[in-house]
């Protein structure tokens, strides 16, 4: 797993049926990336409900953030429609894995992503990581400790 | 690592049993929240079996893209807390959680005695929004993943939350105490 002060790998996935999103698009932003094992799941689900409602107090902090998992595009729009959800979501579908694989957060037994975090700041540098037990929803205590420690160190 | 709650429980808290009570059990909860609806009558019979032992804090924690009457039922129950009513609310909405699609709030108002001109008022009081935010906020801190969360005497609870489970859990931190 990628650990603080690591330069984030560019990716470039779907996000839509028929959009890719990179990471160079997020200029000036901070980012949080939460990889999941899979749509649908209970787990999952609920942490990506979490982020859901939490998405004013990301953008307080100039940050927005993307779930990713193997799942394909359709079954990531089927999912985010069910949910309500206003963040995007990537599909890590083709090669498989391979953004999770570049973080060092795939799961090759189960040809999943773990359920792991980042916090990556303006300058597109990794400023926290946090791999979660695979059942444990990690809520956003670390992000938000990671968001705040970023403006902090900022202004001092 | 288990989870603290942060920040600790303080006057700015709503606050049942005694204050003085050797075991302190805060809820963060969501009045739209199946499983906070079944937590409720259990929480209410473990208030009764443990009496003045208990002290007993609920903290909103709205999911309102999941839950859309949740903030507003938060709010309700902050509200009713200005007329020296907020147990009793929070009470009326968690025994009729299958109607809060309807926006009962002043109804339940009526039912409480309430001056429901100035409960109106107060249901549209930013400052009371925000308390809800700020409880909402604290959960966020506090590692609140999901409802109903539990803290005992500050630290996270995430075992089940069955009667006789937490029930043992509580009696155990008393005789701790």
């Amino acid at each position: 797993m990628l650990q603080k002060g690591t330069p984030a790998p560019d990716f470039e996935l779907y996000c839509t049926p028929d959009q890719k999103i990179r990471l160079s698009e997020f200029e000036g932003k901070k980012l949080i990336l939460a990889f999941y094992p899979a749509d649908w799941s209970p787990v999952c689900s609920d942490q990506m409900a979490l982020y859901n409602e939490m998405l004013k107090y990301f953008h307080k902090y100039n940050a927005e953030v993307l779930g990713i998992s193997v799942d394909s595009r359709w079954c990531h729009m089927a999912f985010a429609q069910d949910r309500k959800l206003h963040f995007p979501l990537l599909a890590d579908f083709e090669p498989k894995g391979a953004m999770a694989k570049s973080y060092g957060v795939y799961d090759e037994k189960e040809g999943e992503c773990q359920r792991a975090l980042f916090v990556i700041d303006e300058n597109k540098n990794i400023h926290w990581s946090y791999l979660s037990p695979i059942g444990i929803n990690p809520g956003a205590d670390g992000i938000i400790e990671a968001l705040d420690d970023l403006t902090n160190s900022k202004k001092s | 690592m288990a989870q603290k709650l942060r920040p600790p429980v303080s006057e700015k808290d709503h606050i049942q049993g005694s204050v003085h009570a050797s075991v302190e059990l805060v809820e963060y909860g969501d009045y739209q929240c199946p499983h906070c609806g079944r937590a409720y009558p259990i929480i209410k019979r473990i208030q009764k079996e443990l009496g003045d032992s208990l002290k007993f804090v609920f903290r909103n924690f709205p999911l309102s893209e999941a839950h859309p009457q949740a903030f507003i039922a938060a709010v309700a129950a902050e509200a009713a807390g200005r007329q020296n009513a907020y147990w009793e609310m929070h009470d009326l909405i968690f025994e009729n959680q299958e109607s809060l699609e309807r926006l009962p709030f002043v109804d339940f108002a009526k039912t409480l005695g309430l001056d429901t001109a100035k409960f109106e008022e107060d249901l549209a009081d930013p400052a009371l929004a925000a308390k809800v935010e700020a409880d909402f906020d604290s959960g966020i801190r506090s590692g609140v993943n999901g409802t109903p969360s539990f803290f005992i005497n500050g630290v996270r609870y995430d075992d089940s939350w069955e009667e006789k489970r937490l029930l043992e859990k509580l009696k155990k931190s008393v005789i701790k105490n």
